[in-house]
C-alpha cells in the first residue's frame, strides 16, 4: 500500500492541516511504510469475528438531562479563553466569503 | 538523602510524626526541579506559589488532624490532562495559551485530599510518541542518562518521579505511555483496567483504549494513589461500577508471598521467529532477555509455578494499534480548530483559520496521526482498516481470556530495549511505533499491567518488567508486583 503526495494533499485538506511541499513529501514516504505495515493483518482470517469497540461490556448508561447554570466566573474563564471577543461574544471569520460585504 | 526522595509512605509518615513539613517537601521539590529542569526537561509548567500555598494549608490539615493519605504529597501531573486554573498544553503550541476552567475527575479527588499540585509535566504532544521528542517544548532527557530519551509519551512525569522531582506523578496510558516511560526511567508504573479511572479531564487520544494512572518509587505507593483515584464517575459513561477495594491493606493480607502462583510466560515476546521481529525493526534486547531470564529464576524460587504460555494474535496488535489509536485521534482531535479556545492563526478566511491554527500548533507526528486516520475511516478504506482492526482486536482479546484460564498473571519484558540515543528513531515513525510491542496487546484487550524496575544494563540504564493481570485484577497484580519488587530488593 502507497500512498501518494496527491492523496496526502486531498487527506490533509479533508483534515484541514495545511502542509508544506516538504510535509506531503514526508508524511507521503512514512505513511506508506506505516500502511505496507499493516498489511499484516490480512494473514488474519477474520470471516464471522464481531469487533470491539469496547471493552468494559457496558450498556445503556444514562442520565438525566437536565440543564444546569453554568457559574458565573466559569463563563467568565471561558470567554476568557476565546482567541476573539466582541461584547462578550466570539468573533469568527465569515463562513461565507465576501459575504458580510454585501 | 533529601526529603524529596521518599516514597509516599515515607514521607506521609514522617509528616504525621512532625519530622518535617509539607511546606518543606514541597520547597525540597521545587528546588530540585529548579536545578534540573534545564537539563531533563519534565515540567512545562512549575507553579512555586500556588504549591508553597497549597502546602501550607496541608500542613493545616495536618494539624487540624483531618488528614487523609495524600495530603502534604506533592505531585505532578502529565500536561495531557486537564488542571483547572493551571495551564494545560497538551505539549502542543495550539494549547500553548490554554487555562481550563474545569479538572479531570481524578486529578480533583486528589488534590481533594490535599496534595500539592507542583506542576505539569512534559509529554509526546497529546500522547502521541514512545520517546517524548514530540513535544513542541523539547524532548525530556532520561536522568540516568542525558543523551538518552526518557520514553513516552508520559517521559516528563517518569523522569520528574525517578529524578525525585515529584513523590508521584499522574498520567494517561493509551497503548503503554505509562509503563514504557516508567521502564526506560527505572520507576513503577501502572496502566489500570480500561473503566477503572475516570477519563473525564484527560485530552482524549484513542477513547477506547486511554486510562488514566500513576507512576511512583513503589508497589505500595501505587496502591495508595489507585485507591485514591478509582472508581465510577458520572462525567466518564465508560467507568465501571465495581467497587474499590483497598488496594494498600489488601497487599499486607497475601501471606503465601508467590507461593503458588501461576505466572505465564508469553511465548511470542521472546522468540525472534514469533513474528515480532518478522519486520527487522525489533529484536529483543540481550540485556533485557537477561534479566527477563533472571526474574524467572527468582520466581522459581520462590515457589511460582512458570507456565509457558503463547498468544498468538500477539504481532499484530502493533498494527491493530494503530490503526484504531490515529482513527480515533484524528476524530477526537478535530475539535483543536483554534476557534473556541486555544491559539489562533491570523487571517480573514475560515478554511485558513483551520488549516494554518493546525498546521502551526500541532508538531509532525500529530499531524502524522491525523493523516492516517482520516484515511483509515474515510470512504472506501474503513472495512479495510478500521473495522479489520476491530476484528483482530477481538481475537487479541479472547487470547487473553484463554490464557488467563491457565495463569494468573503474565510476565513480559516493558520494553525490548532500554533507553535508546536522543534522534536515533525521531526520522522513523514504524521503528517508533514498534518501541509499542510489548505494551500494546494488554492495552488492545483493556487488561490493566504494571511495569516494575528489574534492574540495570551494564551501562547502568533501568529495565523493567510487565505484570498483565485479567481486566479488574488491579488487587491480586499489585499484590505480585509487590511480592517480586520485595525479591528485587533482596
Amino acid at each position: 500500500m502507497s500512498l501518494s503526495v496527491e492523496e496526502v494533499k486531498k487527506i490533509a485538506e479533508l483534515a484541514r492541516i495545511e502542509l508544506t511541499p516538504e510535509e506531503e513529501k514526508r508524511h507521503a514516504e512514512t505513511i506508506s511504510a506505516v500502511l505496507e505495515y499493516m498489511k499484516i493483518l490480512n494473514e488474519v482470517d477474520t470471516k464471522d469475528v464481531p469487533i470491539t469497540a469496547q471493552v468494559t461490556g457496558l450498556e445503556n448508561v444514562f442520565r438525566e438531562d437536565v440543564v444546569r447554570e453554568c457559574p458565573p466566573e466559569t463563563r467568565r474563564k471561558l470567554l476568557d479563553q476565546m482567541p476573539s471577543l466582541e461584547m462578550d461574544e466570539l468573533e469568527v471569520p465569515g463562513v461565507f466569503n465576501g459575504l458580510e460585504e454585501i | 538523602m533529601g526529603i524529596n526522595e521518599l516514597t509516599i509512605e515515607q514521607a506521609a509518615l514522617g509528616l504525621r510524626e512532625k519530622k518535617f513539613t509539607a511546606v518543606d517537601l514541597t520547597r525540597a521539590c521545587l528546588a530540585r526541579i529548579a536545578e534540573r529542569n534545564r537539563e531533563i526537561n519534565a515540567f512545562i509548567t512549575v507553579r512555586e506559589e500556588e504549591a508553597l500555598a497549597e502546602a501550607a494549608a496541608a500542613d493545616a490539615r495536618l494539624a487540624a488532624g483531618t488528614a487523609e493519605a495524600l495530603t502534604g504529597i506533592p505531585f505532578s501531573v502529565k500536561d495531557a490532562i486537564i488542571t483547572k486554573d493551571v495551564r494545560s498544553t497538551g505539549a502542543a503550541k495550539i494549547l500553548d495559551n490554554y487555562t481550563p476552567p474545569f479538572e479531570a475527575t481524578v486529578i480533583s479527588k486528589i488534590r481533594q485530599q490535599g496534595a500539592v499540585l507542583l506542576g505539569k509535566n512534559n509529554c509526546d504532544a497529546f500522547g502521541h510518541g514512545a520517546s517524548n521528542e514530540n513535544s513542541m517544548y523539547g524532548p525530556v532527557r532520561n536522568p540516568h542518562d542525558l543523551k538518552k530519551v526518557a520514553g513516552g509519551s508520559s517521559g516528563g512525569s517518569a523522569a520528574a518521579v525517578a529524578d525525585s522531582q515529584c513523590l508521584f506523578a499522574i498520567a494517561e496510558d493509551t497503548g503503554g505511555s505509562i509503563r514504557q516511560p516508567a521502564s526506560l526511567c527505572g520507576v513503577v508504573g501502572l496502566r489500570p483496567s480500561y473503566g477503572r479511572n475516570s477519563r473525564f479531564g484527560i485530552m482524549p487520544m484513542a477513547s477506547s483504549l486511554d486510562t488514566v494512572g500513576p507512576l511512583t518509587k513503589t508497589v505500595k505507593d501505587i496502591a495508595i494513589v489507585l485507591k485514591a483515584i478509582a472508581g465510577q464517575d458520572s462525567k466518564d459513561a465508560t467507568t465501571v461500577p465495581d467497587g474499590v477495594p483497598d488496594y494498600e491493606a489488601e497487599l499486607q493480607k497475601k501471606n503465601g508471598g508467590l507461593r503458588g502462583v501461576r505466572v505465564g510466560i508469553p511465548q511470542e515476546y521472546f522468540s525472534a521467529t514469533s513474528g515480532l521481529a518478522a519486520d527487522g525493526g525489533v529484536l529483543l534486547h540481550p540485556e533485557v532477555q537477561r534479566l527477563t531470564k533472571e526474574s524467572v529464576e527468582k520466581l522459581k524460587e520462590a515457589g511460582a509455578e512458570i507456565v509457558n504460555v503463547s498468544l498468538p494474535h500477539t504481532k499484530y496488535s502493533v498494527a491493530v494499534y494503530y490503526i484504531i489509536v490515529p482513527s480515533e485521534d484524528s476524530s477526537n482531535l478535530a475539535r483543536l480548530d483554534g476557534v473556541r479556545y486555544g491559539v489562533r492563526a491570523t487571517t480573514n478566511d475560515l478554511y485558513k483559520l483551520y488549516a494554518e491554527s493546525r498546521a502551526n500548533g500541532f508538531p509532525e507526528e500529530v499531524k502524522r496521526r491525523i493523516l492516517i486516520g482520516t484515511y483509515a475511516l474515510s470512504a472506501g478504506y474503513y472495512d479495510a482498516y478500521y473495522k479489520k482492526a476491530q476484528q483482530v482486536r477481538t481475537l487479541i482479546r479472547r487470547d487473553f481470556d484463554a490464557v488467563f484460564q491457565k495463569v494468573d498473571v503474565l510476565l513480559t519484558p516493558t520494553s525490548p530495549f532500554p533507553a535508546f540515543g536522543i534522534g536515533e528513531k525521531a526520522n522513523d515513525p514504524l521503528a517508533m511505533y514498534l518501541a509499542d510491542v510489548m505494551v500494546a496487546p494488554a492495552a488492545v484487550a483493556g487488561m490493566p499491567a504494571i511495569s516494575i524496575p528489574a534492574g540495570t544494563t551494564s551501562d547502568n540504564l533501568p529495565v523493567g518488567l510487565q505484570l498483565i493481570g485479567p481486566r479488574l485484577s488491579e488487587n491480586t497484580l499489585l499484590s505480585f508486583a509487590y511480592e517480586l519488587e520485595k525479591i528485587y530488593a533482596l
